[in-house]
């Protein structure tokens, strides 16, 4: 792949975006010097905790960020080139649910009661595509179908509907206007594991339909492993770990990435201990001054304690915020997987 | 050989709605050892939360019985009942709402020292406060705090000294790690694990997360709308799972590892109403086995390989 090409394919480029709220004189540091790259057709998975800061980044690039208290510090979100923190409203309207569309995590609170499900389908298709209600009806039901959800259910609301139907709902709204780049919040956390399933495989087959890019935010590691193409793993508002499914999780760098990997159950030595990470996320207000991981960090050094952190590149896609790596044969323990 | 410390038979909950007779739990029986774990697993509705409260008779099962230590839980007086769950605790999924938000950590986990009525000062009762805090790995510094000053899982280990207070015999689990964050899940189930061998504690563990069962667990459940379809070792289930639904939950797992997820049976539909259900097995509408006796008859558990029971068609 030549220079050029990779610069077009680009749909997002976050560059050193900082998200702070401001609450009762503490600032809480969210988001800090974040920068990633999608590339088209592309599933980033963002990984991390409650409190890493996946939420915000995403709000962020629909620049959805509450103000107050939150405030975009610094950075720039280039969506399709353009950058999104520069824009005003009548822009961002002109963008939200047409460039970019948003799946939240709770479909049960993120559709409206009171509307049908194909009213709510319609509504970004007349405010984008057409001004024909007959038309955007027809599209609407046709998109409700294309996410398994029969025509004649088109005119009931939210209650007739079950968690998995919701979710269906709520995706055929992100993709209404065939949004280029879709941002999906913990997209099945609140479903079942069988209509998790179907719901994930839904998501993956638009995708491929569409060629749409998608951010992934999860929790879960094993729905990353399925749906994504590359991964950023996140914690206490930095991305520490960056870079393709396969070099995150075989050839795993930093301490937290491998200690959530620790701590999950595994399947073939199933009585194995499990290992937690000790400890607990700093508070947010209140961030180390050196590497943010380093007070659980079984490998930190005085070093780490005391310096911020330098991103250290292994290939030309992976990359880990980890300063141990400057010393010739830092390993951690877990094995790499061929 | 010894008897099993619970035995549950052909425990019945329902539910009465304006729509008719919900079947909560329908026929479930099944049995533990002392000191081990049975884990139960299915998905929402389908009843693994009421079989636990049941058992504890915190919902009154509609008929059944329990025999927890050789006495028959279900047909308890008041007083016989309250005496006998000093033995028999539960923890609850959520650390945020089950705990009284206006007792501190001491006074939550007090009560229980108090209801036992070993410790009767109170230096006594302190004391075993500490040290329960000490058992399940609070600092001695959070006596006086708040839950809501409180992580979740600080709060969950609240909930566990609380169970802990009374020397409890068997805990019903419902969802303890399910509200938690990976990193601070595998705390507490390590937690939960050395209790049981220091203590001998028998589990009844409720979950939806497969990983989580598997590595816990010494039997596993499976239920579907309110019924037992499989029961096996947990060795032996995930690696030999036999009924259609089993098979289809189980592969649904998705496996955090790169191109562990390419085979994946995926169930049409939904979950159908509990209300006033069909005959047949409760299964058939999604089943990709079906045949005409599904929808006609009850499969019944049988056996198929010791200790292996699977109520299915394709089986009997």
């Amino acid at each position: 792949m030549n220079g050029t090409k990779q610069q077009n394919d680009i749909v997002l480029s976050i560059k050193d975006l900082t998200v702070h709220y401001e609450v009762d004189g503490e600032v809480v540091e969210a988001v800090n010097n974040l920068s990633l790259d999608l590339r088209e057709g592309k599933v980033l998975g963002l990984v991390g905790e409650t409190g890493a800061g996946k939420t915000t980044t995403a709000l962020s690039i629909l620049n959805l960020i509450p103000f107050p208290p939150g405030k975009i510090k610094s950075g720039e979100i280039l969506l399709n080139g353009k950058n999104i923190l520069a824009m005003n409203i009548a822009e961002l309207e002109r963008v939200r649910g047409k460039d970019v569309a948003m799946i939240f995590q709770d479909p049960m609170t993120s559709l409206n009661p009171v509307l049908t499900v194909v009213d709510q389908v319609m509504e970004s298709i007349l405010i984008h595509e057409t001004s024909s209600k007959v038309e955007a009806r027809e599209r609407a039901i046709q998109m409700l179908e294309t996410v398994g959800i029969a025509a004649e259910r088109a005119d009931e609301y939210p209650h007739q509907f079950s968690g998995g139907m919701k979710q269906r709902v709520v995706i055929a709204i992100a993709l209404a206007c065939n949004s280029r780049l879709l941002l999906a919040d913990e997209p099945t956390t609140a479903l079942d594991v069988t209509i998790q399933a179907q719901v994930l495989d839904l998501m993956l087959k638009l995708k491929e339909q569409f060629n749409t890019s998608m951010i992934f935010i999860t929790h879960d590691l094993g729905v990353v492993a399925q749906v994504c193409d590359e991964v950023a793993v996140m914690y206490a508002g930095r991305i520490v770990e960056r870079g393709t499914l396969e070099d995150v999780f075989n050839h795993t760098k930093h301490p937290y990435t491998e200690g959530l990997f620790n701590s999950l159950p595994s399947i073939e030595d199933r009585t194995a201990r499990l290992r937690p990470i000790p400890g607990l996320m700093p508070d947010p207000t209140q961030l180390p001054l050196g590497c943010t991981f380093a007070p659980r960090c079984s490998y930190a050094t005085e070093a780490c304690i005391n310096t911020r952190q330098t991103e250290i590149g292994f290939s030309e896609s992976h990359f880990a915020l980890c300063s141990r790596y400057a010393e010739k044969n830092f390993v951690i323990d877990r094995k790499e997987i061929d | 050989m010894e008897q099993p410390i619970l035995d549950v038979r052909n425990l019945r909950k329902y539910f009465k709605t304006p729509r008719g007779l919900l079947h909560a739990v329908d026929d479930i029986s099944f049995t533990i050892d002392h000191g081990k774990t049975l884990g139960i697993v299915g998905e929402s509705g389908c009843g693994k939360s009421t079989t636990g409260r049941c058992i504890l008779r915190l919902i009154e099962p509609t008929t059944g019985e329990i025999w927890f230590d050789g006495e028959n839980v279900a047909q308890m007086k008041t007083r016989q009942l309250r005496a006998k769950r000093l033995d028999m605790q539960i923890i609850f999924q959520d650390p945020f709402s089950s705990l009284n938000p206006r007792n501190t950590v001491m006074q939550t986990i007090a009560e229980g020292v108090r209801v036992q009525k070993i410790h009767s000062t109170e230096t006594e009762i302190q004391k075993r406060v500490l040290e329960l805090m000490d058992i399940v790995g609070l600092a001695e510094r959070l006596y006086n705090s708040y839950p809501h000053e409180l992580d979740g899982g600080r709060r969950q280990r609240i909930g566990i000294a609380r169970a802990l207070a009374v020397n409890p015999k068997l805990i019903v689990c419902d969802e303890p790690v399910s509200a938690l964050d990976v990193s601070i899940q595998a705390q507490i189930l390590n937690l939960l694990k050395d209790l049981q061998e220091e203590m001998g504690l028998t589990y009844v563990f409720i979950t939806h997360n497969l990983g989580v069962v598997n590595h816990i667990s010494d039997e596993v459940l499976v239920m579907y709308l309110g019924q037992n379809v499989e029961q096996a070792h947990t060795e032996e289930i995930f690696r030999n799972p036999k009924h259609p639904y089993t098979q289809s939950l189980f592969s649904a797992i998705p496996v955090a590892k790169v191109g562990a997820n390419k085979e994946r049976i995926i169930i049409k539909g939904e979950v159908s109403s509990p209300i006033n259900p069909p005959a047949g097995c409760r299964f058939a509408p999604r089943c990709q086995h079906r045949m005409p006796i599904c929808t006609q008859q009850d499969p019944v558990s049988t056996e198929v390989t010791s200790g292996h029971f699977v109520a299915c068609h394709l089986y009997s």
